[in-house]
């Protein structure tokens, strides 16, 4: 532009806008930003967002700008939630609170989408928590030069297409080359950069991680100086990660890391105002001691400062456990391989205790309790995460094991315990990971479990119940008919003068299911657990004698009111007759669609898989989830919170995992089937069998009164109707991975090894779905071979970019378990690899997976929603069942 | 743009004064805002002051030459409300791109017109871009306040066909004006910006934020610093204020953002605050002795007025500001 004639230098400082303004200056002190409305960081924020309470989600938001946050951030990154949906709610409900939307706002997100969302709706300039180069230069220009368009400022991570920057030149290198790219090609103004350049635990006792801090330092340092106008920030109490536990060296530890990246330029960061000593006051020893670490000055500083922690622990404010491994005694031995779940030693020191006791059962009831009060205590105050703790149980478990023989002989009883609480897979379903989980995290907190196991019917668990005496039924379940197991026994337990508390859970499980289904049914307690982690607390509050009246009469009156609310909030959806829906169905025009003729039509079956073929496809995040570590894979790896959980969750399930693969514990088979098909009669489709016979796949429309132009889809439109005279072609399937699953599960539970026992199965059930992926993409590429020519990465698998839709009876598109009936027949599938259905058409072994194939380029995923009384009637008719059973099957999507 | 650059640092450049207020005069009928060409159409059209540009577009262009005549160096168009949202009320969201296109077919031609005249003294069209009646970070429902009655994308669309038709149409420049809710401005502002990419072209882009009462904030509550720093991510010709308030009532508010930015400060103020009739009284002269306490304190670059302002506002304005040194500012492609 000519008009340099008019240059005026303007100060280029970092300006934030809410409400109302802020400004970064040089003389700025350190901007703090609050995280606690971040549902990865703060299980109360993601609890409360969960639970649609948006309400109190607010006010942990004004509690933060009230206690000084100058921005807050917020993250809505949670498998369970939409994204999307919850940043835009919660962002609209903040910026209509002045005493909030003063302040700026940090949006953050691993996904685009969601950042991109939040821009949309916030007047102010916010900050966007953040882009990097990881998946290249391309992504990151294209989203830079939107975030400038928005008005936002934004964080850059020291990560690049080879990962994160875990030293001083790396950090340097990636720093530079964002900013030239940002400042040169995108125009980006220089002040609006701030470098999130990752702080790394030190003191890790790993030599590699010596310079975790000195080099975050040092680079902060370099970019301040080479890159003009940009910032530093980070997330500060990740550098204390090995000093869990003791807060009065985490507190100086974070202190004496600000002050010295303060220096060299860092201006801002997540910090917890509460987690941090006053530089001065640090002791000087202490203050020494850190300091070495922290500035890697000596050799042996991390060891140094270990023994030093040994003597500051306790003086903190907080009350805390000492975890301490250098202490020789016996008991913080014991504690120690418990926190840790390191079981070499805990047979040998059990000895050394039973020997110093006069009875053995009196190591039991101290030693050993005495260390897992402390797993309780840190699991409960959210610093120990469920993996850790099946762990300790894995090693409680041994322990006891050992001591039970000496036990028996000195005819001891075994001591009291806090609660008998039984544990049941309902009637019909297999899938116990969840309930495992939380009947181990129960069995740490000194309840007896008497674990029913999978398909349980209602009579065994109320003789059960009665016969042992139990203090507490816990029931789960995976699939949807289960919630009727469920309903069922709740009935039968009032109707039985049952008292006992009733606890639910599982993953079709919700709150408002409990609360509107299952506790009218019983007048005693019932409650929704969400989480393991929950559980602990939930049955201590039910059995307690000080607090149990109370907790259930709260409980009572609180799922009244959920349910009162859940009915009162029901949105009126308008329906339409069946007729009209199939009036309104998707219109494909199949003269111009094109079909492929499958390469081979008819069954082919695979037995004994290459296992290691499926490792590519796993999609690792419901991975994760199964285990409540939150988070998309493989960001999780490195997250603030769960991120080194979740490293070493990773890194032993794929130690099991190459086990499993190398000595072919589990044995992966399938069977599929393409077949000519036609659409008959709008929503059957037609289909010619293997051996020539006519079979039918009924599916059902959706029925909810669709806007303009919206078709009401079953996915008998994905295929060609007989009138159009165009041969179509339809498939199906059922892959397991599930063979051996239980056998070698088994094995690690006689070892006392719930841990690997649980891995076992969450592993089968990922190869399982990867297997299904696999296969999909064979069927379109090989054997249907309407793709040839696509290639897609796994994580487009993942999104499920392909074209073509394996939906599988049970889910959204076809919520029916019926049709699995049809699919077993028309692919012979027990016959074939020996899966088999149980009552209520759950999939034995429950690692497997059945589905069909569309091949159609309209074909998609869409949920049929909530139907009329007419289909289900006419769904009846068309399968030749009674009205009743198909209203059964049916029940959860009948509108009311 | 390089001409209204060096006017620019060479003198402090007039805006016209109001449209409606002048079109008032002309008592038109609702047969007069029909025309010919909206005779038989099925809804009342009188008010729709933007479709006169259709209608009488003879009564535009002379409004615009009063003002020019009266020593205006920008005029706008008329186009506050002619955007998809704002004529959904009159079901003439069809006619978007024709209205911006015409009105500033309209002003252009008088511009040039008189330019070629006085060559030393360039005029100037800025395309006016109103806010819409609906607001994007604000609930209409007060027992709903996570409730928007428009989203971005809706705004972005809608002002990015007004910018199309505008430009097409020849304006020099695009004013984002009355702003009372930024996020409606950060569309506007996005979708100039996706044009001028799109088109590989350059046009500059005055943003004028309106704050509603003595508190000091914008409708959607943000102060004026907060305001200037939140549209400050696009390049700007200048920021500034108008509506809502009297040249009085503006002054601490100039006074914080032309403190704040190197960018030019535009002010169009309305006729003082509405007396009891609802009418802007403020005469002329009273008018332009509040504006020189703005160039006494070297507070701006472009003035004009609002609500209730004629030619005459516009001439005393002019003649007071008339060899006054404009503020310095800068302009950042």
């Amino acid at each position: 532009m000519q008009d340099n004639t008019i240059q005026i230098k303007e100060k280029r400082y970092l300006k934030l806008s809410g409400l109302e303004p802020l400004v970064v200056t040089p003389e700025s002190n350190f901007i703090n930003v609050g995280e606690r409305t971040n549902v990865a960081g703060s299980k109360k924020f993601l609890r409360l967002i969960k639970e649609e309470n948006f309400e109190e989600a607010l006010s942990v938001a004004r509690h933060q700008v009230e206690g000084g946050a100058q921005v807050i951030d917020i993250n809505m990154d949670d498998g369970l939630i939409d994204g999307k949906e919850a940043m835009v709610r919660f962002l609209n409900l903040v910026i209509a609170e002045p005493d909030i939307s003063r302040v700026p706002i940090m949006i953050d997100s691993s996904k685009w989408e969601i950042i991109e969302a939040g821009l949309q709706v916030v007047q102010g300039k916010c900050v966007v928590n953040s882009i990097s180069l990881k998946e290249g230069e391309e992504i990151f220009i294209h989203q830079a030069k939107l975030i400038k368009r928005y008005g936002a400022a934004v964080i850059i991570m020291a990560f690049d297409e080879a990962g994160q920057a875990d030293n001083y030149e790396r950090r340097c290198e990636i720093a530079k080359r964002s900013y030239d790219i940002l400042v040169n090609q995108v125009k980006f103004k220089p002040e609006d950069i701030i470098f999130d350049l990752n702080i790394f635990p030190v003191a890790t006792g790993m030599d590699e991680h010596r310079r975790n801090a000195i080099d975050f330092i040092e680079a902060t340092q370099w970019v301040r100086e080479n890159l003009p106008y940009c910032n530093v920030s980070g997330g500060v109490s990740n550098v204390s990660f090995s000093f869990r536990g003791n807060t009065s060296v985490r507190e100086a530890m974070h202190s004496v890391f600000l002050y010295h990246a303060i220096q060299a330029g860092m201006n801002m960061g997540i910090v917890n105002p509460t987690m941090l000593e006053v530089y001065d006051d640090i002791p000087k020893d202490l203050l020494e001691h850190v300091e070495d670490v922290m500035l890697d000055r000596r050799e042996d500083a991390t060891e140094r400062l270990l023994e030093l922690a040994e003597t500051v622990v306790g003086t903190s404010k907080e009350r805390k456990v000492d975890l301490s491994w250098r202490e020789e005694s016996l008991q913080n031995r014991i504690t120690r391989a418990l926190v840790k779940g390191i079981d070499e030693y805990i047979v040998a020191d059990v000895e050394e205790a039973r020997l110093n006791v006069s009875r053995p059962i009196e190591v039991i009831e101290g030693h050993l309790m005495i260390g897992m009060n402390v797993v309780g205590d840190l699991f409960g105050s959210g610093k120990m995460f469920l993996p850790q703790v099946v762990k300790s149980a894995r090693v409680m478990k041994r322990a006891v094991a050992y001591l039970l023989p000496f036990i028996e002989a000195s005819k001891d009883g075994i001591s009291e315990t806090n609660g008998k609480i039984l544990m049941a897979t309902v009637k019909g379903d297999v899938h116990d990971i969840g309930k495992n989980i939380v009947s181990v995290v129960l069995a740490c907190n000194n309840y007896e479990i008497v674990d029913l196991g999978v398909m349980v019917p209602p009579e065994k668990i109320i003789a059960e119940a009665k016969a042992k005496q139990v203090d507490v039924i816990g029931l789960s379940g995976l699939i949807t008919p289960s919630l009727d197991e469920m309903v069922f026994l709740a009935k039968e337990m009032q109707r039985q003068d049952f008292s006992v508390p009733l606890l639910i859970g599982g993953a079709t499980t919700s709150k408002a299911h409990t609360a509107v289904k299952i506790d009218p049914q019983y007048e005693n307690a019932v409650v929704h657990v969400n989480d393991a982690s929950r559980a602990v607390t939930i049955v201590g509050d039910l059995l307690k004698k000080e607090t149990s009246t109370n907790y259930k009469d709260t409980l009572k009156e609180d799922y009244a009111v959920f349910r009162e609310n859940f009915l009162k909030r029901q949105t009126v959806k308008e329906y339409i007759s069946i007729n009209e829906a199939r009036r309104n169905k998707l219109k494909v025009d199949w003269k111009a669609s094109q079909i492929t003729r499958p390469k081979q039509l008819g069954v082919q079956t695979l037995e004994n898989f290459d296992l290691s073929l499926l490792e590519e496809f796993i999609d690792w995040s419901p991975f994760f989830r199964s285990w409540d570590l939150h988070g998309r894979y493989p960001k999780i790896l490195t997250d603030k919170i769960v991120g080194e959980q979740a490293s070493e969750l990773f890194a032993d399930a794929k130690e099991m995992l190459q086990k499993i693969i190398s000595e072919k514990l589990l044995i992966a088979k399938a069977v599929f089937g393409l077949f000519e098909a036609n659409t008959v009669n709008e929503d059957d489709i037609q289909i010619v069998t293997a051996s020539e016979e006519i079979e039918f796949f009924r599916t059902l429309r959706q029925q909810s009164k669709k806007a303009e132009g919206r078709p009401n889809i079953a996915l008998s439109d994905f295929v060609a109707p007989k009138e159009s005279c165009i041969q179509d072609y339809v498939g199906c399937f059922c892959v397991s991975t599930g063979f051996g699953t239980k056998e070698l599960a088994e094995a690690y539970e006689a070892k006392h090894d719930d841990y690997n026992a649980i891995m076992v199965k969450a592993l089968a059930d990922r190869l399982a779905e990867a297997f299904a992926e696999y296969l999909h993409k064979e069927v379109r590429t090989k054997h249907w071979g309407y793709a040839e020519n696509e290639s897609l990465s796994n994580d487009e698998l993942i999104k499920e970019s392909y074209k073509g839709i394996r939906p599988a009876p049970g889910y959204p598109a076809c919520p029916d378990h019926l049709e699995k009936k049809t699919i077993w027949n028309v692919l012979d599938v027990e016959k074939r690899i020996g899966v088999s259905l149980t009552e209520s058409l759950a999939m034995w072994p429950a690692a497997s997976v059945s589905g069909y194939y569309f091949g159609n380029l309209d074909a998609r995923y869409f949920g049929l929603g909530k139907i009329k009384e007419d289909q289900v009637m006419d769904f009846a008719a068309r399968k030749n069942i009674d009205f009743e059973l198909a209203k059964k099957w049916l029940r959860t999507n009948i509108a009311d | 743009m390089s001409e209204l650059l060096k006017a620019m640092q060479n003198r402090i450049l007039i805006l016209d004064g109001a449209m409606g207020t002048m079109l008032q005069r002309y008592k038109f009928s609702e047969d007069d805002f029909r025309g010919e060409r909206f005779k038989g159409f099925h809804k009342s059209v009188k008010g729709n002051n933007d479709l006169l540009s259709l209608t009488q577009p003879q009564a535009i262009e002379e409004v615009h030459r009063l003002y020019f005549e009266a020593g205006a160096d920008i005029v706008e168009t008329n186009t506050f409300s002619s955007t998809t949202i704002a004529m959904a009320d009159y079901d003439m969201e069809d006619l978007v791109y024709e209205l911006n296109f015409e009105s500033a077919k309209i002003a252009k031609n008088v511009a040039d017109a008189i330019s070629k005249k006085e060559l030393n003294k360039p005029r100037f069209v800025a395309g006016a871009i109103g806010p819409t009646n609906k607001t994007a970070s604000m609930s209409p429902d007060v027992n709903d306040p996570g409730f928007r009655a428009i989203s971005f994308d809706e705004l972005r669309i809608a002002y990015k066909q007004q910018a199309e038709g505008l430009i097409d149409g020849g304006v020099d420049i695009l004013l984002v004006e009355t702003v009372f809710d930024t996020l409606n401005a950060k569309a506007a502002l996005f979708a100039i910006e996706e044009i001028k990419e799109e088109r590989n072209i350059d046009v500059p882009v005055m943003i004028s934020g309106t704050i509603t009462d003595a508190s000091g904030r914008t409708l959607s509550g943000q102060t004026a610093e907060a305001f200037l720093i939140s549209v400050s991510h696009i390049p700007l010709l200048s920021v500034g204020f108008n509506c809502a308030l009297g040249a009085k009532q503006l002054t601490p508010h100039l006074e914080v953002v032309s403190k704040r930015t190197q960018l030019a400060i535009s002010a169009h103020p309305n006729a003082g605050l509405p007396n009891a009739f609802g009418e802007y009284d403020e005469s002329p002269e009273q008018m332009a002795s509040q504006v020189n306490e703005y160039l006494e304190k070297g507070l701006i670059n472009i003035i004009g007025g609002c609500c209730g302002t004629t030619p005459e506002h516009i001439k005393a304005i002019a003649g007071i500001a008339s060899g006054v040194e404009p503020r310095k500012f800068s302009y950042n492609k």
